[in-house]
């Protein structure tokens, strides 16, 4: 019997595991795909928002600040690559500067500083803006994340303090039962169903959360699929911009960003199109088109040729357009973190405190006393002197080999990565928690390579290495024998 | 800090051909450094034959065409280190390189030739719309699979682009029993050699369709269908004329790029139309001493000609070692107009070429009957009939010291493409 079963490893469920793992209860994480962070935390801004944008009043603004205020923390503690490169909001020559001022109300109102600033301050800022640029609402509290990091850190901490991970597993049904609530699911990997007892159940489903509050609860859920389509540029276009680039809604749309990731690369997206397929994740033209098209109006000269990749990630918008994280009024036990679209990446860290407090209240949790809050990266040889870096080759030689030449990732690292709680058991595992595929060649040199780190290091057989689990596999036989 | 006279970063065909002739060049102290755990580069990929018409005058694998000119590396004693990555190149010719024996070290070079060679286009580059399953490769990333771990990436394969790459695929996945479905071409015409579009598709009955596109992947987790569809003169897909091919495989031979990253560190000037470094007759870059040559420079489509330029590069950094390279040199700019993309060189010092120069370039377009031409300043000087170029295929022109020292105050040499 587990005191409380959390669905969905993405960053909500990773940091609400976290948040649990402070208190002395037996916590389950089931998550469908083959790795934690499969979902909208992947593919999304990488933005941790000031919070002057949300509604007063709503969790969304509430939660914004909060989470972008613990960021900091949160940063240190987990071992992930935060910086606040600040923010800023531009308005256009077609454009009513009284739309900043509106912000920067708002701004006031969720208690976050910002400040309007004319053209020519901002160019010094920005050199790059559009020519058509009259004005801008500056945040300095804006900032950028790595998504992965962030849910891995939370994830990989949860499991240091406690808490257990089932990947590959499908929630199918969810009733209630005498002493809370029984889950039947499907191990996607085995193929076998398992029912699971809980006390409590934690919904942090995404796009799926309708589907499971819907299971237990008269009080119906809708939440709909919203696309957003990105471009990702190289690493030569990282520093177009050095803040975070949005720009004032018009009547055709909220435009699209163009940022910095915290890595070095230049991001421009996302296109905003609600579908009807939760699995939609494909890249459409129009989508890709519209995303080069806005950006010209906020910043001029995006290095379009530098294009590396291109994706596609889908926000969970619930018809109350606000967060949900509250126990269901008619479902004793079963607590919704639902909605969570943007701003839920800078979100969070607070959201994770306050569905851990609600399942707190219920159960009556009391807290660990041996909790470790810290978790460290895959290591990074990059960031180490000449004679620390031949210190740890020396030691470990692996360290000394680069895998991939464009974001120069050595093999130690990629051992790392599959060895270390959670540990990846895919290229895009390896991908993520690594950076090994995710520069200029885009996996072209590293795969055959990567590949062979897996299957020996998991170990696994060639066929079985997948690019992101089940039913992914990078090669379908023996030549001459297929 | 170790020092080197000449320091060679990559062990490919260009960095081979460099050492060798560097070597019968007077120059002992040289390294070769290759990140791969053998000398040869992407030759030992290339298990097809067709190599080595040119040099050899016989027609070798890939494997067979870089085993001779290691040979003579070997044969010379020529210091190498496999497994060996270069992080960094300085102006001043500081190069950090990293293993797992030495760790990470830095040597001192007095000259250094580039040649890295290039790496593949990604789908990103081209903005296919669709999912992101597995079963999508550059065609290079399928042949290393295949060729050399023994694998299959799939069983059912689209291939888009024709380039040279693209095409040996077609062929070596049909051979090894996948079924190549169709190659489709942006472009009007094949970015390839005529003998591998013939001998790699039309022996095989696959077909090529030329100005198509992909505009659509499906597959979650695997690639299960692409669709291609016509492209008009902009290149956009012409609504309505879509195909959809099952398959789980789809390759991709969209261009390749001269991997010049090290480049830019060292402060090496860069051709918007190459990618690679821009060069004097030399092959000298604007940084003193670093000298470039092979598909760094600029991408080819034989291999014999990548061996040729990387001798010259390899004899220039032995004169500049020597102290023989005469950088002050008068220079004269050649334009590339007219139908001419660029030209390798880009700077001509009428002085220093000796006997003749080989001035190698490529067209933008497809042109039937028509001539290439060579002007000094206004005055044409050569004019050579050709029935077909295409940008597919590298064309040359020869310039002789001779005619260059009848001009005393040329200013510059135009290559243009005219009709016959």
């Amino acid at each position: 019997m587990f005191d409380t079963v959390i669905i969905g490893a993405g960053v909500t469920g990773s940091a609400i595991a976290r948040e649990l793992s402070r208190y002395q209860a037996r916590i389950l994480v089931v998550e469908r795909e083959e790795d934690v962070c499969c979902g909208t935390s992947k593919a999304n801004s990488a933005i941790v928002h000031a919070g002057f944008d949300a509604e007063p009043g709503s969790l969304k603004a509430e939660m914004n600040v909060k989470g972008n205020r613990m960021m900091d923390q949160i940063a240190q503690e987990l071992d992930v690559p935060f910086k606040r490169n600040g923010s800023i909001v531009v308005c256009t020559k077609d454009q009513d500067p009284a739309g900043l001022e509106k912000l920067a109300e708002r701004g006031r109102a969720n208690g976050v500083p910002t400040q309007i600033l004319s053209r020519e301050a901002l160019l010094e800022k920005e050199p790059n803006l559009a020519d058509d640029v009259t004005c801008g609402l500056f945040a300095p509290t804006g900032g950028i994340v790595c998504p992965f990091e962030l849910t891995m850190g939370f994830a990989e901490n949860a499991v240091m303090n406690g808490a257990q991970f089932s990947l590959n597993t499908q929630v199918r049904s969810i009733e209630k039962s005498e002493n809370g609530w029984r889950l039947t699911v499907y191990h996607r990997d085995t193929q076998q169903e398992e029912t699971i007892e809980t006390k409590t159940v934690v919904n942090a489903a995404g796009v799926y959360a309708d589907e499971f509050n819907n299971m237990v609860s008269a009080h119906k859920m809708h939440i709909t699929a919203r696309k957003g389509e990105y471009i990702l540029l190289d690493k030569t276009a990282g520093k177009h911009v050095s803040s975070t680039i949005f720009q004032l809604p018009t009547a055709m749309g909220k435009g699209v960003l163009v940022t910095p990731t915290v890595h070095g690369n230049l991001l421009v997206g996302p296109t905003a199109v609600d579908v009807d397929d939760k699995e939609a994740v494909n890249t459409t033209p129009a989508g890709l088109e519209a995303v080069q098209t806005v950006s010209a109006r906020s910043v001029r000269n995006v290095p379009l040729r530098q294009v590396i990749t291109s994706f596609a990630g889908l926000r969970a918008h619930e018809d109350g357009d606000d967060f949900i994280i509250a126990q269901a009024q008619d479902a004793p036990g079963f607590v919704n973190a639902a909605g969570i679209e943007s701003p839920g990446l800078s979100s969070a860290p607070a959201i994770g405190v306050r569905a851990a407090q609600i399942i707190r209240d219920i159960l009556h949790l009391t807290l660990k006393d041996n909790f470790n809050p810290i978790r460290k990266a895959v290591l990074r040889p990059s960031s180490l002197s000449l004679e620390e870096r031949n210190e740890l080759i020396r030691r470990n030689p692996a360290y000394g080999n680069i895998i991939c030449r464009c974001e120069m990732i050595t093999e130690g690292e990629i051992m790392d990565a599959i060895h270390r709680p959670l540990g990846a058991r895919s290229l895009d595992g390896v991908k993520r928690r690594t950076r090994a595929g995710m520069g200029r060649c885009q996996a072209g040199f590293c795969t055959p390579r990567t590949m062979e780190i897996l299957e020996r290091e998991v170990p696994m057989s060639v066929f079985e290495v997948g690019k992101n689990g089940i039913g992914s596999n990078l090669v379908v036989g023996i030549n001459k024998e297929v | 800090m170790k020092t080197y006279d000449l320091i060679i970063i990559g062990g490919g065909p260009a960095g081979l051909a460099a050492a060798v002739s560097a070597r019968d060049s007077g120059i002992e102290s040289i390294l070769i450094l290759e990140r791969d755990k053998n000398l040869g580069g992407i030759l030992n990929q290339c298990i097809h034959n067709g190599f080595g018409l040119h040099t050899f005058k016989e027609e070798l694998t890939g494997p067979e065409y870089a085993a001779r000119f290691i040979e003579q590396v070997k044969e010379r004693g020529i210091e190498y280190k496999l497994n060996t990555m270069v992080m960094d190149i300085t102006p001043e010719k500081v190069v950090t390189v990293m293993n797992r024996e030495d760790g990470l070290q830095q040597l001192q070079a007095k000259a250094i030739i580039l040649a890295m060679g290039c790496r593949e286009r990604p789908r990103g580059a081209l903005n296919i719309p669709g999912y992101r399953p597995a079963g999508i490769y550059s065609a290079g990333t399928a042949q290393r699979l295949v060729n050399m771990e023994g694998v299959m990436p799939g069983k059912e394969v689209v291939i888009l682009g024709s380039g040279d790459i693209g095409l040996i695929m077609a062929r070596r996945m049909t051979l090894e029993g996948a079924k190549v479905k169709v190659v489709a071409e942006l472009m009007p015409y094949s970015g390839g050699l005529k003998r591998n579009i013939v001998q790699c598709l039309d022996d095989f009955g696959i077909p090529l369709k030329l100005s198509h596109t992909v505009v659509d992947i499906e597959g979650k987790n695997r690639v299960e269908a692409v669709t291609i569809a016509e492209v008009g003169p902009d290149r956009k897909p012409i609504p309505g004329t879509e195909e959809r091919y099952t398959c789980d495989t789809l390759l991709l031979s969209v261009g390749l790029i001269p991997e010049n990253e090290l480049s830019r560190s060292a402060g090496v000037e860069l051709s918007p139309v190459t990618s690679g470094p821009v060069v004097n007759d030399g092959l000298e870059t604007n940084v003193d001493g670093i000298f470039a040559c092979g598909n760094v420079l600029h991408v080819h489509d034989l291999v014999d000609f990548v061996s040729q330029e990387a001798a010259a590069a390899g004899r220039n950094a032995a004169k500049y070692i020597q102290g023989a390279f005469d950088q002050n040199a008068r220079r004269v700019r050649i334009c590339a107009e007219g139908g001419v993309r660029y030209t390798v060189p880009s700077y001509v010092r009428p002085s220093e070429i000796g006997d003749m120069l080989t001035v190698r370039f490529r067209v933008g377009d497809v042109y039937k009957n028509h001539a290439i031409a060579v002007y000094f300043d206004d005055q044409q000087i050569s004019r050579r009939s050709r029935k077909v170029m295409a940008p597919g295929e590298m064309e040359q022109v020869i310039l002789t010291g001779k005619q260059l020292s009848q001009y005393p105050d040329l200013q510059k040499i135009t290559i243009r493409i005219e009709e016959a």
